[in-house]
């Protein structure tokens, strides 16, 4: 199947095996068609996972990762692409309604941005908070320490 | 705190309206409310008592579990997995330590897998026998509280016993166990599977044909096995819409494998359902308890696993079959003693998206039944 896509795709595909897990890592630009034909043709009709992983030093910061399976093959397989700071991707959220809730997660900790996704608010921070904590240069004692002294009626959360 | 929430998602479309609109009242339910299990804030939109659809509010209880991961060792985030699913402990460190092996490279020997099994199916009879004591309680019925405290006190006794705590046990060891079974171990265990056999006719014969219990959960909160599929719904949600799909068989992990059981499931992916489809998966666990306390080899129980944990640089996904659904580990090293990202698959965060779909055109009281008939923790919900 990987190898099917590679050859559709050329250069826009690297698979990858580690630990005895596939994985691909697919160009930014190919995405919405990858997604798509993994659903439509290849039967991965189940998004287990969306997250992200922030490298700072890298230029394209934050690695995407899609982790799907297929009940059909009783099969797992995972999509990675890398995109810049500030990149948004398309939402998959008509193709996987489960991803939803990841995306909102995704924004959430990371503030990538998903383009029509229906309702991307922040899911487990309260709205109006400031910073995105999955990030590397956010903290582990961090936090919008404005936001606890309105809402809280306290000098620190920590 | 000031409720700016909007209901996007909830605006109706014109031709779903009944023109009842002056009926049509938007309430709050929780955080704070007994039969949300936790800290849920769920905004119900009425027409009436009927459920026109709603919103799901978490993250009252979001500690960043994950990102507590990047700043503790391998070893040291350990014992945090426990509290997500704090009534299912063990599942969690089970699915934890055993993607860290996946990353180190190493397996835990027969023996440790063994006492794996037995502890993660305990767990899993305890995560059960407290839903169904809840569920019932929220629908009315308050005798099976009782009766499930009573027989998973004999589970949380095993556990104490074995690793000195009840709920938060920290059982597993990254490349096998670190304490050897207490002795009379065996014994305890093969008497408590012949206690509890009964003990789940016992539950059935409360509920099972009871009138009100049937009334109150037979065709409600229906969903089909695609909107499963499609919501990424897992465990016995799915299972209960007819989707014969369990990891323990498809995937098996630790040594699964090896014993011989059944994946129950039920037909209408109702509330009934579910309720049966869990019972039955009670009586399975005791059936794979039953043949891994039998089977129980001897030998180490430790792999050889370096003091100092440094995994190469890969990354590495794993999940298992929590009481709940998938539960999922995905961990990237980047070749230090700590993992350069946690990802937790949480199954109670996924389901709970279903909620507002099974809840459509539902009564209000029969929310509660919905909550309840999905088995979410909090803990694990906002992590």
């Amino acid at each position: 199947m990987i190898a099917k896509l590679k050859r559709m795709y050329g250069s826009g595909i690297e698979p990858l095996t580690y630990a005895g897990q596939n994985y691909m890592i697919v160009d930014r630009s190919l995405i919405p068609e990858i997604l798509q034909v993994l659903h439509h043709q290849e039967q991965f009709d189940y998004c287990v996972d969306l997250t992200a992983v922030h490298y700072p030093q890298r230029d394209k910061q934050f690695d995407l990762v899609w982790v799907l399976y297929s009940f059909a093959r009783n099969q797992r397989i995972r999509v990675k692409t890398q995109i810049a700071d500030g990149v948004s991707l398309p939402s998959s959220v008509t193709i996987w309604p489960t991803a939803n809730w990841l995306e909102r997660e995704v924004y959430d900790m990371f503030g990538i941005k998903f383009d029509g996704h229906p309702d991307l608010r922040r899911i487990l921070l309260p709205e109006g908070w400031k910073g995105h904590p999955l990030r590397k240069d956010y903290g582990i004692l961090q936090q919008d320490n404005q936001w606890v002294q309105i809402n809280l009626g306290i000098e620190s959360g920590q | 705190m000031t409720d700016q929430t909007t209901l996007s998602h909830l605006e109706l479309e014109a031709h779903d309206k009944t023109y009842l609109d002056a009926n049509e009242l938007v309430i709050n339910m929780g955080p704070q409310h007994p039969a949300t299990h936790g800290v849920l804030r769920v905004i119900l939109r009425l027409d009436g008592e009927k459920v026109l659809g709603l919103e799901c509010v978490i993250g009252y209880l979001h500690r960043g579990v994950e990102k507590i991961g990047e700043h503790r060792t391998y070893t040291m985030f350990n014992p945090y997995v426990d509290r997500m699913d704090y009534v299912a402990a063990v599942s969690n460190g089970l699915g934890y330590c055993e993607t860290v092996e996946k990353l180190l490279n190493v397996e835990a020997p027969p023996r440790a897998q063994h006492v794996r099994v037995i502890l993660t199916e305990l767990n899993r009879l305890a995560s059960h026998q407290l839903w169904l004591g809840t569920h019932a309680l929220d629908i009315g019925a308050i005798t099976p509280l009782f009766y499930t405290f009573r027989d998973r006190e004999e589970i949380l006794k095993i556990f104490e016993k074995y690793s000195g705590a009840r709920l938060t046990t920290h059982a597993f060891r990254i490349g096998g166990l670190q304490y050897e079974t207490y002795a009379g171990f065996e014994q305890e265990v093969k008497n408590f599977t012949a206690f509890l056999k009964p003990k789940i006719d016992e539950y059935e014969e409360l509920l099972t044909t009871n009138r009100i219990w049937v009334e109150r959960t037979q065709g409600i909160g229906k969903i089909s096995a695609d909107d499963c599929v499609a919501l990424g719904v897992t465990g016995p949600v799915l299972r209960a819409s007819g989707v014969k799909w369990d990891l323990r068989k498809a995937q098996p992990y630790a040594c699964y494998k090896n014993f011989d059981f059944e994946v129950p499931t039920g037909q209408n992916g109702d509330t009934y359902d579910r309720y049966l489809v869990r019972m039955a998966e009670m009586r399975q666990s005791v059936r794979i308890v039953e043949q891994a306390v039998a089977a129980l080899p001897e030998g180490p129980i430790m792999a050889k696993v370096p003091k100092v944990m440094k995994p190469a640089v890969g990354e590495v996904y794993h999940s298992i079959e929590a009481p709940k659904g998938e539960l999922g580990y995905f961990i990237v090293s980047d070749g230090s003693t700590q993992p350069y990202r946690v990802r937790v698959r949480p199954p109670s965060f996924v389901n709970l998206q279903a909620l507002d779909r099974m809840c459509r055109g539902q009564l209000v009281a029969d929310v509660i039944a919905v909550i309840g008939t999905l088995d979410i923790v909090l803990g694990e919900v906002d992590r």
